[in-house]
């Protein structure tokens, strides 16, 4: 058995998880997940600035912070920090924690590969939308292949403290040590499936321990100090949940399964570079507290094509608030909207969309949100986006105006003017598996 | 008699793109032939109205004894572009424990 802990589930989560991880008991392995879709095109900008930026910075400063600790448990720590320059990041990490052997897996990024892949006639079509990428060729930001758990694996194999990657599939960062320490093939398609479910499980950090969880939601003990999960893992492909004693937080196949299901499409073929995995075939059971065990996965062969996750520039937005008060409140902060309307139009402006929000009545869930009646007070949220930098920055000069020159009781605009932002959209496709070669690099 | 889908059901939401993702999950075993009958991706289409402007597809977990539902064009062109302060949908599983479905006392009290 090996136990393998998640301690981020995206870039910006909680510092202190990783360190409570191996400072609280027991683990092998420590994965980290850091990368969101759009993660990537932010880290190719750093780079363009900065030859040595371009991967996640939070992450030598902790592997700093833990390295000791690491060392005295023999601690492996796998991690996608490398964003679109893991080398960089490896030499950032041997500087904080000298003395430690760190090895980089290479060959996700093909921001430089983009014409040679169209001109070999892969159309690189968005998978949701079905256009071909020419459309957008000038604007890509960044574009990266989704590497699987077996370069990690074999990044493991050199005998590394640290393995940093690029782009990979979230739930392989916790399938390679299982790999790497129980022998599995590439034709093992069953237990890597079962590996990617347990990935899966844990690959948002907290978010299967309590955290973002609606069973009984105001008993969850103690989520000031969240337990992050840890995966026991046997080389059968069964698994165990579970988090150190004496931290927050809660898991039993309730709160699993929320998290099962979350951000996933046809869970009878959930889609990774190293296996299809079947969610209907997983069989889950409470054995303890806290303990919540794993069975029976099924699994396919590997899909014939990778995903990449391509960043494109696709235009500006912003969106300014003001807050109405109490007497009809929602009906002062609609008048507020049909006036900054018919302002933004007689000044000529076009966006893409121009979109209104009234937090306190509708703004989470629109349509469906219940009746608000007369509520203390209404803020009016108005946003806008198009392919005109100077429309949407004129815009921005047309809330704060409205406290003077709009209906009563208009407050809440302490903090200036809304800032003009870059949209960078995202580009789902399939690159064809023989054209991205992955590799492993020891850094000295 | 009609309840709150919060009485049989609760659901966990996220974003793959423009897709609104909910997960549906019966509180208990007997309460997921309800979900079947009950959360159709028509009834769920209609009940959020104007903010899903595509289909609703519906996937079957019999052994979690869940849904997973897909909402597309659903977040308002996703992400990054979407202006929607839950550009991510977030909350829209919460929405949907609002929804009214009908059913017997006999299968509540089960």
């Amino acid at each position: 058995m090996i136990r393998i802990a998640n301690g981020q589930g995206f870039w910006g989560d909680w510092l202190e998880a990783p360190v409570r991880l191996v400072d609280n008991g027991p683990i092998d392995y420590l994965t980290l997940d850091y990368l969101a879709e759009v993660t990537m095109s932010i880290l190719q900008k750093q780079r363009q600035k900065d030859p040595e930026l371009g991967y996640a910075r939070d992450f030598p400063p902790l592997i700093g912070r833990i390295a000791a600790k690491l060392r005295a448990a023999k601690i492996k720590v796998i991690a996608n920090a490398g964003g679109v320059n893991p080398v960089a990041c490896a030499r950032a990490v041997l500087k904080a924690a000298p003395g430690l052997k760190v090895a980089v897996v290479l060959g996700d990024d093909i921001l430089d590969r983009i014409s040679e892949l169209l001109a070999k006639g892969y159309a690189m079509r968005n998978i949701d939308t079905g256009e071909p990428l020419s459309t957008i060729r000038e604007h890509i930001l960044s574009a990266n292949a989704y590497i699987g758990a077996f370069p990690l694996a074999e990044a493991l194999a050199t005998g590394a403290d640290v393995i940093i990657s690029g782009r990979c599939a979230d739930a392989a960062l916790v399938l390679a040590p299982m790999i790497h320490e129980f022998g599995w093939q590439p034709d093992d398609y069953d237990k890597l499936a079962a590996g990617i479910v347990a990935g899966h499980i844990i690959e948002c950090g907290a978010q299967c321990s309590g955290g973002n969880c609606q069973v009984d939601w105001q008993t969850i003990p103690d989520l000031a100090n969240i337990g992050y999960p840890i995966v026991e893992a046997a080389p059968d492909g069964s698994f165990v949940v579970t988090k150190h004693a004496g931290t927050g937080g809660r898991i039993d196949t309730d709160g699993v399964k929320e998290q099962l299901l979350y951000e996933i499409g046809d869970p009878r073929a959930y889609m990774t570079p190293d296996v299809v995995a079947d969610f209907t075939s997983l069989e889950l059971e409470d054995i303890g507290p806290n303990r919540v065990r794993g069975c029976s996965v099924r699994g396919a062969p590997r899909p014939v094509m990778l995903k990449a996750s391509i960043s494109y520039h696709a235009g500006w937005k912003a969106s300014g608030t003001l807050v109405y008060s109490w007497p009809q409140a929602l009906e002062k902060a609609r008048a507020a909207d049909r006036i900054t309307r018919e302002r933004l139009a007689q000044l000529g402006l076009k966006f893409d969309e121009i979109y209104t929000e009234y937090f306190g009545v509708n703004a989470c869930h629109g349509p469906a949100a219940h009746p608000a009646g007369d509520p203390p007070e209404v803020q009016l949220r108005i946003g806008v986006r198009g392919p005109d930098k100077r429309a949407v920055d004129r815009f921005t000069r047309e809330m704060i105006p409205l406290v003077l020159t709009g209906p009563p009781g208009g407050t809440g605009y302490g903090e200036g003017r809304p800032e003009v932002r870059q949209i960078v959209a995202y580009w789902p496709a399939l690159v064809p598996r023989e054209e991205i070669q992955a590799r492993v690099e020891v850094i000295a | 008699m009609k309840i709150p889908l919060a009485r049989i059901a609760h659901t966990r939401s996220g974003d793959k793109g423009d897709i609104s993702n909910i997960g549906v999950i019966a509180w208990k075993p007997q309460y997921y032939p309800v979900l079947l009958r009950e959360v159709t991706p028509e009834r769920v289409k209609t009940f959020f109205g104007s903010f899903v402007e595509g289909r609703v597809e519906r996937f079957e977990l019999p052994n979690l004894h869940a849904l997973n539902l897909l909402l597309y064009h659903g977040l308002g062109g996703g992400g990054t572009v979407s202006l929607r302060t839950d550009a991510q949908g977030k909350t829209m599983g919460a929405a949907l424990l609002g929804m009214e479905i009908d059913i017997d006392e006999r299968e509540l009290t089960d």
